[in-house]
């Protein structure tokens, strides 16, 4: 299968998509910020960096880019999005997904092996993992505190649309030793359609035992499977 | 006619601001014991042509809502004044 990873002036964690793609054994192709053409990709990869350099808000601008609309198009038809750290600031600036992303809770860049707890495996991310499992995947940024209102929250918890969140490493409650304060611990969540997954920690940064952690690779795997078997969604043409 | 449009962006009261927090304590350590809140936000500032200041009001409002403020977690706040050509004079060339 084909993953479309996408490229914004600023976009930094491309070449760490398409390695861990590679080690998969499936192709990737890179989608020029400019050009509204996914080149028949079966997920669209919203990589991390700072795109557009994140001026006045993370992802504002890259919202607007032409890629942004074929992107808003495909998911609309079921297409399978992920957004990876600054790929989840511009769906939520994208209203692809609810929500928005602030500054850390302690003003720092925090760069660090995060734990996730899965809270679901009914998505196309992942079915590959183990229910209440724990990854160690980390993060690497300094606005990734997720916001919502408080209905927003109930109704995300109530769909089973949170998909990650921080714990410790043992898998109990983080408390205060979240990364950034998301409310509620969120790491991550999906669209309603569930094939738009949003998540602050790094998964194509644990892809390889080499780099401490290949747990990421639940996620890319999860994917794989998705579009192999075409359950639960429609992907577009 | 030409508009100064200067937009304040703000954190809505509900979002917790950790930047103001922080500035808060910052003042209170120099001294400040008299501020009870701080809130940080951003400013704008705009020249704007329009045929008046009610239309200029509303086409500035349509961009906050587009691209300045996010609606999640900031609000907005507009003022308007006719704007003032600050360029030099031109001066008479010499005789």
């Amino acid at each position: 299968m084909r993953f479309g990873i996408a490229v914004f002036p600023g976009t930094w964690s491309d070449g760490d998509c398409a390695r861990a793609v590679e080690v998969l054994g499936h192709q990737s192709v890179r989608l020029w910020h400019r050009d509204g053409d996914l080149q028949g990709s079966d997920c669209v990869i919203l990589p991390g960096g700072f795109a557009y350099g994140d001026h006045l808000r993370t992802g504002a601008v890259a919202r607007f880019a032409p890629l942004m609309d074929s992107v808003q198009e495909f998911a609309a038809a079921g297409g399978l999005v992920l957004g990876i750290c600054n790929g989840f600031q511009i769906l939520c600036e994208a209203h692809l997904l609810p929500g928005a992303l602030t500054r850390n809770a302690s003003l720092e860049f925090r760069c660090e092996t995060t734990w996730l707890r899965v809270e679901t495996v009914d998505t196309p991310f992942t079915r590959d993992c183990e229910r209440d499992g724990v990854l160690a995947i980390p993060v690497s940024h300094g606005e990734g505190r997720f916001v919502a209102d408080p209905s927003t929250l109930d109704r995300l918890e109530a769909e089973h649309r949170v998909a990650f969140r921080y714990v410790a490493r043992d898998g109990s409650a983080v408390g205060e030793a979240s990364p950034n304060g998301s409310m509620r611990d969120i790491a991550g969540i999906v669209s309603e359609g569930r094939n738009v997954l949003g998540m602050m920690p790094h998964p194509e940064r644990a892809a390889e035992p080499l780099l401490g952690s290949d747990d990421g690779m639940h996620i890319f795997r999860s994917v794989v499977e998705a579009v192999a078997k075409r359950t639960a969604f429609t992907v577009a043409p | 006619m030409r508009y100064t449009a200067e937009v304040v962006i703000s954190l809505k009261p509900v979002v917790n601001d950790p930047q103001g927090l922080t500035v808060r304590a910052g003042l209170h350590q120099l001294g400040f014991a008299e501020v009870s809140e701080v809130r940080v936000g951003k400013h704008i500032s705009m020249e704007v042509d329009g045929d008046s200041e009610s239309s200029v009001r509303r086409r500035v409002a349509d961009m906050c809502e587009k691209l300045l403020r996010n609606p999640v977690i900031e609000d907005y706040r507009i003022e308007l004044r006719p704007s003032v050509d600050l360029s030099p004079t031109p001066t008479a060339p010499p005789a």
